[in-house]
């Protein structure tokens, strides 16, 4: 499984982020590296698809694929199960990104 | 880091609300404390502490408290935190404190702001009594363990000193132009 984890230092949240990617990653048996990428510059952001900090991506596509892509060195708000707006995704929402890439793959 | 210390004078600002109105540092002098917030629209930070801050000040309002918030950000690179945008999103959120615009970013320069959410709470006598963020959770308003705004005016209310009067604002960066 191809997994790239995208951030800004401007953004607190991506500490946490990564750490609850990897726990999520374990829990699923998941054991591939993740490439981890940091965007400085709103060029950077403009040429990788930037749309904010946090972005994971599995197997090429976003855990939370956005309707209206707008490129930015920003931070990222993920709307939760519960409707809450958070500056990281939720556990659920990385676990079925990976649930959906692994049974693609199988 | 911010350009006022705990125990410093507010910095006076006038500057346009989303209810066309003018608001100045002047008119909340009468109030037992200001808490002066610089926010914005699209930052994820402050959309997931603006429903406390809504709560913060339906608490504190018959206290004599008064929040204000604060959105000087580049609206050319942010179109998100427009004054029409601010506009749409105090009707949307039903903000019950004004939320004002600092297109010159001249108060946000003045005061040292670094985040959105960052607070600055004033007493009385508008000096800075608190500085910082709302409370230790951005991610879950359930698991805050430490409610450092709602701590800071309890403590400023009764008189009594203030174990924690500076934190760590977390939130996005202010957008210069």
């Amino acid at each position: 499984m191809k997994v790239r984890f995208f951030y800004s230092e401007d953004c607190p949240s991506h500490d946490e982020a990564l750490e609850r990617l990897r726990k999520v990653m374990g829990e699923e048996g998941i054991r591939d590296e993740i490439e981890v990428v940091r965007v400085d510059s709103s060029e950077d952001a403009e040429k990788l698809k930037f749309i904010g900090s946090p972005t994971l991506l599995i197997n090429g596509r976003d855990i939370d694929p956005p309707t209206n892509p707008y490129y930015a060195l920003t931070c990222r708000a993920y709307r939760l199960e519960d409707g809450r707006i958070s500056p990281l995704p939720s556990e659920t929402m990385i676990r079925k990104a990976i649930r959906k890439a692994a049974a693609e793959g199988s | 880091m911010a350009n006022l210390k705990i125990g410093d004078k507010a910095i006076s600002f006038k500057l346009p609300g989303v209810d066309d109105k003018v608001h100045s540092l002047d008119e909340y002098a009468g109030k037992n404390g200001l808490g002066v917030i610089f926010s914005c629209n699209h930052c994820p930070y402050v959309r997931a502490w603006e429903d406390r801050m809504v709560q913060i000040q339906a608490d504190y309002a018959g206290k004599g408290i008064q929040l204000v918030a604060i959105n000087a950000n580049d609206d050319t690179k942010y179109p998100d935190d427009s004054f029409p945008k601010m506009k749409e999103r105090s009707r949307e959120k039903k903000f019950n404190y004004p939320y004002l615009r600092d297109e010159t970013q001249e108060v946000a320069r003045a005061y040292g702001a670094e985040r959105t959410p960052e607070v600055f709470l004033f007493d009385k006598g508008l000096t800075l009594h608190y500085h910082g963020a709302i409370d230790d959770n951005y991610d879950n308003p359930s698991a805050v363990k430490e409610h450092y705004l709602r701590g800071a005016l309890d403590a400023m209310l009764s008189g009594k000193p203030l174990s924690t009067s500076e934190t760590k604002p977390v939130g996005c960066t202010v957008k210069w132009k």
